[in-house]
């Protein structure tokens, strides 16, 4: 498809105007439900896979959620060799601590924001995101308008976020691909040396895991 | 320049859009349909054919579609490829589905 030609038939409602801010619809068609339920049945019916097997995986997907991130993340910020072997090899550091196989699951690296550079994690491609540590992507996180936008001006959709850094913060906006997943190890806030592991897990957020946002607190 | 329709970083577009939506049983299933395909183990077929499948829909369906909807086309698209379900079955299937939906 050519993101520069021009449709001469103006009247085809359906025409993706390329010069047109992206966006998607969000309703499901009656077409797209019956497709769904075809496809499984047949599936089913051909032994595939199992009605089994389909809820074990919509069970293994919906236990993933943001507190394994933020385990990993308060395990972090509380020992420094943790932190070291996390940056250096992400997989093995968050299979031995949360206990889980992420075997099946794409490279996966952590970016660390410090008080000079901050990260922000995207995927304009898709949807591609650290799903092993912080579960499903938010909504924004696919939308066209995050992943046109966020690698073009990052500041402005940080402020959408409402999230303001100073100027001289450098912003790295990284990129996700199919093989390799980004997850940001957030800076931690100041005057939190006295809480334990568990009242740090409690302060982390997914999106400053994203890197779309800053915990409250973080001195720059 | 040209550029394939998923390709959309820096392309111009409007504000974020914040609400949630809901995770349906569609979501949910399409979802896991696509994991228990794509795993190594089965062997149907790879992550990289399913975003081969999803990034060559046509630009209007792209947009059109939510993002589900377009996955569940794309695991149609690989089904009848791999040979696991013929065009014919999945056409008998959804006829059935549609009478049956029909009020009587």
């Amino acid at each position: 498809m050519s993101g520069d030609h021009h449709h001469p038939h103006g009247d085809k409602a359906h025409d993706h105007d390329s010069h047109a801010p992206v966006s998607e619809a969000h309703d499901i068609s009656s077409e797209s439900a019956l497709l769904e339920r075809a496809l499984r049945e047949l599936l089913i019916e051909k032994n595939i896979f199992t009605a089994g097997d389909l809820r074990r995986q919509i069970e293994l997907t919906e236990s993933r959620t943001p507190e394994l991130g933020a385990k990993v993340v308060a395990r972090a910020w509380t020992d420094a060799q943790y932190k070291a072997r996390l940056l250096a090899d992400a997989k093995p550091a968050i299979e031995n601590l949360l206990g889980i196989d992420l075997n099946l699951t794409p490279e996966l690296t952590v970016v660390e924001n410090t008080a000079a550079r901050h990260h922000v994690i995207c995927c304009t491609l898709c949807s591609c995101y650290p799903r092993a540590v912080l579960g499903i992507p938010p909504a924004w996180y696919k939308s066209p308008e995050y992943r046109a936008r966020v690698v073009r001006e990052p500041r402005e959709v940080l402020a959408e976020f409402g999230t303001q850094l100073p100027d001289d913060v450098e912003i790295r906006v990284v990129d996700s691909t199919a093989d390799m997943r980004y997850m940001v190890l957030p800076l931690r806030p100041r005057d939190t040396g006295h809480l334990s592991e568990q009242e740090l897990i409690a302060l982390i957020t997914r999106d400053s895991m994203i890197g779309v946002s800053v915990l409250a607190g973080s001195q720059y | 320049m040209t550029h394939a329709v998923h390709d959309l970083g820096g392309q111009p577009a409007g504000p974020i859009e914040f609400a949630e939506h809901e995770r349906t049983f569609f979501d949910q299933r399409v979802d896991a349909m696509m994991r228990i395909l794509a795993h190594p183990e089965h062997g149907h077929y790879t992550v990289d054919a399913m975003r081969r499948a999803v990034e060559s829909l046509p630009e209007n369906q792209y947009f059109e579609l939510g993002y589900y909807e377009r996955w569940v086309r794309a695991i149609k698209q690989l089904v009848v490829e791999k040979g696991l379900l013929s065009e014919d079955e999945l056409n008998c299937k959804l006829a059935a589905l549609r009478s049956e939906q029909r009020p009587a």
